[in-house]
């Protein structure tokens, strides 16, 4: 379980780090927490012939909270997160999934945007980036973008990044105070990847209505998914016991998870159901 | 490539390969070999050290960037002639069978306790849910953390040195 050779670059500005990844022809890759790419090495999965490390990018740091929303430094730690006592109200369903992210050791390197360019379908910060609609603001040689988190998915560790881009932020939408919100995950192991996980949220009407629902779903596909057809169910409902199960049978009939050693896919798709269910319940208390 | 950082208190320089880790670099080039590699994947939790206070795994870390860093190891966490009282808890609670998870356990808790010495029993056990036991001792392992607290409480400390 040694690393492949490679050589190894540390940028102080932003421009400089795309110039490397863009002379590197597809070969280079850059290097935020390591806590996914270098298990990768470790099982050569991954042989870049260039890590382009991105700790000295003060441009990729920080959290900003504004009217706007929550903006995330791509080079943004877990552990920021957590400490970050403005999240509680300014994004808690952000908070929430982050304490599912693997474990404490990992959680004081890995970085959002390593998470969101790994793109694993199981992993937390892209089902939030997709239940949220983030935004995705990117730097590569022909100048910044942004991309829409249901652009940015594309597959199993497949991305819409070309290889000389560099996540610099993902932008949260505000957060309203009333906002009606639910996470719920399930794995093995504390801390494994998850089997299955659902993020939920609504507003709700003065009638005590729900609008603006929006589900998302970790680990039943290739991608993280928005499942619109559960969304349909929640809005302009009471969000009460029939509504849940509306939604619940709605949620394991709008996947179809492949089976694998971990699960099989009737396994997935019940519980998958299963988590908006109790995700909603959690919104509704 | 060169690089520096500072071990346990002292500076130091080595030159490494890229892809050398931070765990290979402390283990085979300082011999420093308290670090134990379990699975060199970031699984198993044995090589946790601390870079600049924080638990981290040294096999998911590659040594040019500790460049800088302060990095201890769970012999920085020993003292020469007495154990601690993290290390006196593991004892009298029976908290190592075969002991090769040792070190991460002893680096992780005592990250854990320098942030939080007021954690309870179930703050403990999701800490070291990232620190794999084959001997599946939890239980005397999570008991010598939690009778550890006191002594990292600042009114404790203060009496420990008096």
């Amino acid at each position: 379980m040694k690393l492949p050779p490679f050589e190894y670059a540390c940028p102080t500005t932003l421009p400089e780090a795309v110039q490397l990844l863009a002379a590197g022809d597809g070969e280079a890759k850059a290097l935020a927490g390591g806590q996914s790419l270098v298990p990768m090495l470790a099982f050569r999965l991954a042989q870049p012939k260039l890590l382009v490390d991105l700790r000295k990018l003060a441009d990729l740091r920080g959290i900003r909270i504004s009217e706007k929303g929550v903006a995330l430094g791509a080079m943004v730690r877990w552990r920021e997160i957590e400490d970050d006592a403005r999240l509680d109200t300014a994004h808690p369903l952000l908070k929430a999934a982050v304490a599912h992210v693997a474990h404490y050791q990992i959680r004081n390197r890995g970085t959002v945007g390593g998470s969101m360019a790994h793109a694993d379908p199981a992993a937390e910060m892209p089902g939030i980036a997709m239940t949220c609609d983030a935004e995705i603001a990117v730097v590569g040689k022909s100048g910044a973008r942004v991309i829409q988190a249901a652009d940015f998915f594309q597959g199993p560790l497949t991305t819409a990044l070309t290889p000389d881009e560099i996540i610099v932020e993902i932008r949260l939408p505000h957060w309203p105070a009333s906002r009606r919100w639910g996470f719920e995950e399930f794995a093995r192991r504390r801390g494994d990847f998850a089997l299955g996980a659902a993020a939920v949220f609504y507003d709700q009407h003065q009638s005590g209505k729900a609008t603006n629902a929006h589900v998302g779903a970790i680990g039943v596909a290739d991608r993280p998914l928005r499942l619109d057809a559960v969304e349909a169910v929640i809005n302009g409902q009471r969000v009460d016991e029939a509504t849940i199960a509306k939604a619940e049978a709605a949620a394991s009939a709008s996947v179809d998870p492949q089976s694998d050693i971990h699960a099989s896919g009737a396994y997935r798709r019940a519980l998958i159901g299963t988590l908006v269910e109790r995700a909603l319940k959690r919104a509704a208390a | 490539m060169s690089v520096r950082f500072e071990v346990n208190g002292k500076p130091v320089a080595v030159t490494v390969e890229p892809r050398t880790t931070l765990a290979d670099c402390l283990r085979h080039q300082l011999r420093l070999t308290g670090t134990h590699l379990g699975c060199e994947h970031g699984v198993c939790g044995a090589c946790t050290v601390l870079v600049d206070g924080a638990a981290v795994r040294s096999c998911l870390m590659l040594a040019v960037q500790a460049e800088g860093a302060k990095i201890v190891t769970v012999e920085g966490l020993s003292e020469d002639r007495d154990l601690t009282p993290l290390q006196k808890s593991f004892r009298k609670h029976h908290a190592l069978q075969c002991g090769f998870c040792t070190p991460g356990m002893i680096t992780t808790a005592h990250a854990l306790l320098s942030e939080e010495p007021d954690c309870d029993a179930a703050r403990v056990r999701e800490v070291l849910s990232g620190n794999l036991c084959r001997c599946t001792g939890y239980i005397s392992i999570v008991e010598a953390v939690l009778d550890a607290r006191a002594a990292y409480k600042p009114k404790e400390r203060a009496r420990d040195r008096a």
